[in-house]
């Protein structure tokens, strides 16, 4: 925002204050503190933009099923293993880093949940599957901060590898799941209307909300993702956050395999091939900051959401698959440069 | 001069406070370059020292030594008496002793409290950020040190240069118990501000903290220092009283255009 632009926004408010009853007052200045604070700006407008795009849809489509409660649970499971991916990668982008590896964790996840699944059950399966996201992304995380490489070639290294995994594991064959405690869980298990992906992915959201804005190890990350000098003069373990988002990243990729083998009944490769571009847009529209210090996990879950919508919507409107991409292709850039005007100086 | 690193106050006596800091014969390479050469200086308690010297003379990685963000590749350390060596200012913090870095270190995106807080937040009894009690806090430590922002709670990014000074300083002279290193602090200050910096510092004597203060400004090293040593390519070339000392004679040792009998 210029300063030119600020200031008339700064007459205004004084107007507005003059002329705005009493118990108004507190809601103008949050609209006055939105408008002057640019990193306010860009972390709040993923709230009214979900707003507006659900209305214009559910105007424009209501006679195609949009407003129906089988397409609004669709696009909430739809959204919910990004969300969660969203998350982690919200911690990694916070801390001034990126994780590319976490659509080809995904594959190499579920399939070893998977298949470890059917013969030693589903502990074991699911631990298999935690502990590869888990482990790709502490090496991940200790090879950026050990050898010093920038966290996009390490973590690019690491998708070519888990993508070159996923595809040796069956030999592009995939696994069915049949464990029935294990669907129940991460599966079609329901609560209520709510599919079981949709409570996973609000629990993380919940979690992952309170850790970064309100625990110390969230205020180090941003810290370290501000200045990691600052961050280590103040006493932080900067490695040791470094190579935590990695894994945090790491482990919610495991999680969204898990769910994506829990709801199609099976792993295999293809899973997630095309999740990384997906999160980090809605990480980015969601309000957070691509070069680290700042961001909202809230804002990228609703920036999930909003994704996930805008793709059911443009469905509805008879879209085919390659109308669909280039659409989201575009919706994504506009997002991101106008998020980025708002971000940068 | 008098050799520093026999304890000069065995030398002169119960006149002397008592040490706080003492290097021995600390060197430190940076490739070939020979950053600090066989540097022995000691901080006494109570005391404010200035350390004068050229640009590139090693007055910054004289300080990083002591803050422990670059460990000496030779020599001793001693606070307090007792030996110790840092690798990451954890350790020089963990020891009473805190720094006012050049650039001030400071969090930009964070609110102030945070930053008064960096690594050492509070936290309540459900283990989350104590925002509430960081901010009463931080508001006091404001008022005392007469620092003027009406909320606790403003970004840093939002701050002018002097405020900004003014929370790195005051959250060094908070947190201190032994020492406080301040590199170039009023570099980027005007005359008010730089004279409340130098009241903070008289303030910080009279609480029994040593300062050791990196400065260029030679007249705010004779209105605040009652010691200082002057370094030039990496050696120490100079320890002076204040009281005993002109600003020639500094001047002199800094450029060297004076040979300085018994000066290593």
């Amino acid at each position: 925002m210029s300063r030119r632009r600020m200031r008339k926004l700064s007459t205004q408010l004084e107007q507005v204050k003059r002329e705005a009853p009493a118990g108004a007052l507190p809601l103008v200045a949050l609209w006055h503190k939105a408008r002057v604070n640019r990193a306010a700006v860009s972390r709040l407008a993923v709230y009214p933009s979900l707003v507006v795009i659900f209305g214009v849809f559910a105007l424009a489509l209501r006679n195609r099923g949009f407003l129906s409660t089988l397409n609004l649970l669709n696009i909430a499971s739809q959204a919910a293993p990004i969300a969660i991916m969203a998350v982690g990668a919200v911690f990694v982008l916070s801390a001034g880093e990126i994780d590319l590896s976490i659509g080809a964790v995904v594959a190499v996840s579920a399939l070893s949940t998977a298949s470890v699944l059917q013969d030693h059950g589903l502990l074991l399966g699911l631990a298999a599957g935690a502990a590869v996201g888990i482990g790709t992304g502490f090496l991940s995380g200790a090879l950026v901060t050990r050898l010093r490489v920038p966290s996009f070639l390490v973590t690019l290294a690491m998708m070519e590898i888990a993508t070159g995994v996923a595809r040796r594991i069956h030999d592009l064959q995939s696994v069915s799941v049949t464990n029935t405690a294990f669907l129940r869980w991460f599966g079609s298990g329901q609560i209520g209307q709510l599919s079981g992906v949709v409570v996973w992915a609000a629990a993380v959201a919940a979690i992952g909300a309170v850790v970064y804005r309100h625990t110390r190890f969230g205020a180090h990350v941003r810290a370290v993702g501000d200045s990691r000098r600052a961050a280590a003069s103040g006493g932080i373990n900067v490695a040791r956050v470094r190579i935590a988002v990695f894994t945090i990243s790491g482990a919610t990729a495991a999680l969204a395999g898990i769910l994506y083998a829990g709801r199609i009944q099976a792993a295999q490769y293809t899973l997630g091939t095309n999740d990384l571009f997906t999160v980090i847009a809605a990480v980015i529209i969601g309000g957070t900051s691509l070069f680290g210090g700042s961001g909202s996990v809230l804002g990228a879950v609703v920036g999930a959401l909003l994704l996930a919508t805008l793709n059911n919507g443009l469905i509805l409107f008879g879209l085919n698959v390659a109308e669909q991409t280039i659409a989201l292709g575009l919706i994504i850039l506009a997002a991101v440069i106008i998020g980025l005007r708002e971000q940068g100086e | 001069m008098r050799d520093t690193t026999t304890s000069a106050a065995t030398v002169d006596g119960a006149a002397q406070a008592p040490s706080v800091l003492r290097l021995a014969g600390i060197h430190k390479h940076f490739g070939g370059l020979h950053a600090l050469d066989d540097v022995s200086l000691e901080l006494r308690k109570a005391e404010v020292t200035a350390l004068v010297g050229d640009n590139g003379a090693g007055k910054s990685t004289l300080m990083k030594v002591i803050a422990g963000v670059h460990p000496p590749d030779e020599g001793e350390i001693w606070l307090d008496g007792e030996q110790v060596s840092f690798n990451d200012p954890r350790g020089s913090r963990a020891h009473g002793v805190e720094v006012v870095y050049q650039d001030l270190a400071l969090v930009e995106s964070q609110e102030i409290f945070m930053n008064m807080f960096l690594g050492r937040e509070l936290r309540n009894r459900f283990g989350l950020l104590d925002k509430r009690r960081m901010k009463a806090q931080t508001q006091q430590i404001l008022s005392e040190l007469d620092i003027r922002i009406h909320s606790a709670a403003t970004t840093v990014r939002n701050l002018s240069g002097g405020q900004r000074q003014g929370i790195a300083i005051g959250r060094a002279t908070h947190w201190a118990r032994q020492l406080v290193l301040m590199d170039e602090p009023t570099a980027a200050l005007g005359v008010q501000e730089t004279a409340k910096v130098e009241r903070t510092i008289v303030r910080l004597r009279e609480r029994g903290l040593s300062v050791l203060i990196v400065s260029h400004n030679l007249d705010q090293v004779f209105r605040v220092a009652d010691r200082v040593y002057v370094l030039r390519r990496g050696r120490i070339v100079g320890e002076r009283s204040i009281a005993q000392t002109t600003g020639d004679e500094v001047v002199a040792m800094i450029t060297g255009s004076q040979t300085v009998a018994g000066a290593a």
